[in-house]
């Protein structure tokens, strides 16, 4: 499966950056991989399943051959202590890229990401640093259900010492993996599983998409809606809706969750007058919350008008199996575009935006 | 035969632990350390034993009990000190303190406050040592030290799985000193068996159980020079123990009825720092004995010298550049 890139994706090539192609999000980070690889002999890869046949999604098929088994290698199941044995190599100076499937896994990483991994820096006082990636994929559609399609990246945007990159187009999957790998600290690596298929375009050449700058996908002026991971997708067809209705909404994807650009976020804010956020995850405690705090901050420190202040995300409860309820736990392209259209036309005015054409949502089928 | 040097050079490091940490049990109640310690008074010929054959470039990964490890192991004892003050001078500027000492250029990990925490770190450590032999040439080793409490974590089992299966040159050592905080060994686990269940992952392993310094040595020499040469690791050593003091803070707690005192005389009886000491003669004592409080008291006066960290301190080392 092969989804047709978004326009947005061709709108997005700068200028400079010639010797590009149309490639899938999972294509470029194998190539994010291939090129700091070769560049680098202390970059190594290795979690479950990274060496079989189906290699990860795609992502790391063929990089055990080209780089051997010292590099590139399975690991036991054991996500705790694989998670402190790539702590204990970046510490010795190697890169590793530790990789999970699925984020729920994530939660038996903790103790080693928090209070070792994030901490190791600080509390030795800068005598080690720990370069390490953490590969960690959102599961989502075809059933995931509660055990395999949650974002938690705000877990990780708590604890000092981590970084949170959560790309949602090829280009900066690649230029956000090679930016992780070069960092020299630990770099929580958010995926979402139906970006994969997605294709962008994706210089052939190596290059890093530097953390903490937002990018601006659309240019509105009535409306900022800053989205996460997979909701990017969502507000760029909510935008397609909203422009029906001669709303322009700005559409803004953070990127790096952690450090976050709240400048682009505010000057954009500031335009429109008003702010919406749609994370790809719960509300309580979560990026939007962090967000729109320091929007609130912002505005009262230089004592500006504060804008209208909205956000979205799963509902609060844990994702369920079947196909109806799971529709209703997230939000989507119409939720997002009537949600922005109230905010702009006025509490109360209701507008059911039209059923989106068949989706990357839709096209996803399991297994797996 | 041993030797009168290598007899005076185990003295003495065993006594510098056991006397750094008594004087500092004589401070505590000045606040001057105004953190937890956790000593290792009465277990210094485990840690000794163990450091001694590893060369200056091998590595120790040591518990929140770590003190006497970093000791031998060659860590910077005025840094210790005033790390321990929480000074500016310490080995972490006083961002760790007692549980968290650290001396990378003496190949010394830093501690961890959580129980198990350090072995896989540990463990990737070695496995990047096996990574870079291939390219220098020089097998480097790493010693993953913890308690008995520490292999009843999870991690433990997942990390000796992972370094037999990938024949990691680590050295675990298990300072079994039947204790976790207060908690007797027989209410923890179903057998004392454990050298017998780490076996099963196709891991070599050792059992000491006198605590004998001569032993200890001569056990990881072997091991160390095995892992060095080519020999497939991991390698387990379970050294038995006794902790004399409390689990955390300066005070002999036989008082408090938790364990048997009956217990605490034999340990006594098989004190290595004694043993030692009546293996040599009172002169080379003496002289050891009084180059151990200079070494002592030069810490403490530059630690009591030292400044506290600026507040602007509070803020470094957050992210490294």
């Amino acid at each position: 499966m092969s989804m047709p890139a978004n326009a947005l994706q061709g709108d997005r090539v700068p200028e400079e950056q010639k010797g590009v192609r149309l490639i899938r999000y999972v294509d470029a980070l194998r190539e994010a991989f291939e090129q700091e690889m070769t560049r680098d002999p202390h970059v190594f890869l290795f979690g479950l399943d990274v060496d079989d046949h189906k290699g990860i999604q795609g992502s790391t098929l063929g990089l055990q051959e080209k780089f051997g088994k010292d590099r590139v290698f399975c690991t036991p199941l054991s996500e705790d202590a694989m998670t402190g044995v790539a702590i204990g190599a970046a510490m010795a100076g190697y890169r590793p890229i530790h990789v999970h499937i699925r984020m729920d896994f994530m939660l038996l990483c903790m103790n080693q990401l928090v209070n070792m991994g994030a901490k190791a820096h600080y509390m030795y006082n800068g005598q080690v640093k720990v370069p390490l990636v953490v590969r960690t994929m959102i599961g989502r559609s075809w059933g995931q259900g509660g055990q395999h399609s949650q974002a938690l990246h705000a877990l990780f945007m708590h604890i000092p010492g981590l970084k949170v990159v959560a790309p949602s187009n090829a280009n900066d999957a690649k230029g956000c993996m090679i930016a992780a790998i070069r960092d020299n600290n630990p770099v929580i690596f958010v995926e979402h599983r139906l970006l994969y298929a997605v294709d962008g375009y994706v210089p052939y050449e190596s290059y890093e998409v530097p953390f903490g700058k937002a990018r601006v996908l659309q240019e509105g002026d009535d409306v900022t809606i800053v989205a996460v991971s997979h909701m990017v997708m969502e507000a760029l067809r909510a935008q397609k809706h909203l422009e029906s209705v001669g709303i322009q909404a700005e559409v803004i994807d953070p990127v790096s969750l952690w450090p976050l650009d709240m400048d682009t976020i505010m000057d954009s804010a500031r335009k429109t007058g008003r702010l919406l956020v749609v994370d790809n995850a719960w509300l309580t405690c979560g990026a939007s919350s962090e967000i729109l705090t320091r929007a609130l901050e912002i505005c009262q420190d230089s004592e500006e008008p504060l804008p209208a202040l909205a956000r979205m995300g799963f509902a609060f409860t844990t994702c369920p199996t079947t196909k109806p309820l799971e529709n209703v736990f997230y939000p989507n392209s119409r939720s997002i575009a009537a949600q922005a259209y109230e905010m702009v036309k006025g509490k109360g005015k209701l507008w059911e935006p039209p059923v989106d054409a068949k989706t990357e949502i839709d096209a996803f089928k399991g297994p797996f | 035969m041993l030797s009168q040097e290598l007899v005076a050079h185990l003295y003495k490091k065993m006594l510098l632990i056991r006397r750094f940490e008594l004087r500092l049990a004589e401070v505590y109640p000045t606040d001057a350390v105004k953190s937890p310690i956790h000593l290792s008074v009465g277990q210094e010929s485990i840690a000794v034993g163990v450091c001694d054959p590893l060369a200056e470039d091998d590595i120790i990964s040591n518990t929140y009990r770590c003190h006497a490890t970093y000791i031998a192991k060659g860590g910077n004892l005025q840094e210790m000190m005033a790390e321990l003050y929480g000074k500016q001078t310490g080995c972490a500027g006083g961002k760790a303190g007692s549980m968290h000492l650290v001396d990378m250029s003496h190949g010394i990990l830093g501690a961890s406050a959580v129980v198990g925490t350090t072995i896989p770190v540990a463990t990737g450590y070695a496995l990047a040592m096996q990574m870079a032999a291939k390219t220098t040439g020089r097998q480097r080793v790493v010693v993953s030290v913890f308690g008995d409490g520490g292999t009843e974590e999870g991690c433990f089992y997942e990390a000796i799985n992972f370094a037999a299966l990938r024949k990691l040159p680590i050295i675990y050592v298990c300072e079994n000193n039947r204790l976790a905080i207060h908690t007797p060994l027989e209410k923890r686990w179903a057998k004392d068996n454990l050298c017998e269940r780490v076996a099963t992952y196709g891991i070599q392993t050792y059992k000491i159980d006198d605590a004998d310094v001569f032993k200890i040595r001569e056990t990881m020499t072997k091991a160390v020079e095995y892992l060095r040469h080519g020999g497939e690791g991991p390698i387990f050593l379970e050294c038995a123990t006794y902790r004399w003091l409390e689990h955390v803070g300066p005070r002999d707690d036989h008082s408090d009825n938790y364990r048997s005192l009956d217990e605490y005389l034999d340990w006594k009886e098989k004190d290595q720092i004694v043993r030692l000491a009546a293996m040599l003669d009172d002169n080379t004592v003496q002289r050891i004995q009084d180059e151990v409080t200079a070494e002592i008291q030069a810490a403490e006066a530059f630690a009591a010298q030292s400044p506290y960290p600026t507040a602007e301190e509070l803020y470094t080392h957050v992210y490294a550049s």
